[in-house]
């Protein structure tokens, strides 16, 4: 699954740490999510989300259809 | 630069709580093992009612470790609760294959030295601690 986390949090000016908190996540949750490594559950897409006053089709995108 | 709105500690300090707790419980379990395992011998000469008190305050203190460590899971974020999970999967799997196929070697003489609890414990041990570096490596 792919993501635009990076780029919104960077818009934001705001740190892997920053994010990693407001999301009640560990930086390196964040770090993997970025990189694709890691995909999150629903609830945490749907916070990560609320957080960026997007939808979560905004955010995430499956690499199977995109 | 806006900033998010949430207490940066809260979480972080929640986990480092229930971490904290959990190291606690088991140094109170390893300590009330020992106590179980060398006290009859060394300490008050296999007298009865007192190596079983010793050995039901190991269980209840190990009954607490559990309850800790489900908590500490609980307050963990989902990929590294996926990494402890995942971690103590492989170490209770290898741990029955393992275990009971070093037993068969013992219970038909295959091997010289007795098949015992320990080695498993040991086993289950590293192999949960390999676990954990390999989940983390994984989400790096």
């Amino acid at each position: 699954m792919k993501n635009r986390l990076k780029v919104l949090r960077a818009e934001r000016d705001w740190t892997q740490a920053q994010l990693a908190a407001e999301l009640e996540v560990s930086r390196q949750t964040i770090n993997a999510i970025e990189k694709g490594k890691f995909d999150p559950s629903l609830p945490l897409a749907f916070k990560t989300a609320r957080l960026f006053g997007l939808s979560i089709e905004e955010i995430f995108q499956d690499e199977a259809t995109s | 630069m806006s900033h998010p709105k949430t207490d940066p500690n809260n979480w972080a300090a929640n986990t480092t709580r229930n971490t904290v707790r959990l190291a606690y419980w088991t140094g109170a379990w390893v300590l009330t093992m020992a106590i179980a395992n060398f006290g009859p011998r060394v300490i008050w000469q296999f007298n009865e009612p007192l190596t079983i008190v010793a050995i039901l305050i190991n269980l209840l203190v190990g009954f607490g470790m559990i309850l800790a460590n489900k908590r500490h899971l609980n307050g963990l974020d989902e990929m590294h609760r996926k990494i402890q999970l995942e971690a103590m999967a492989l170490s209770l799997g290898i741990g029955l294959v393992v275990g009971l196929a070093y037993r068969n070697l013992d219970v038909t003489n295959l091997i010289v030295s007795n098949a015992e609890i320990s080695h498993l414990v040991i086993l289950m041990a590293l192999v949960y601690l390999a676990g954990i570096v390999f989940g983390l490596r994984k989400y790096r």
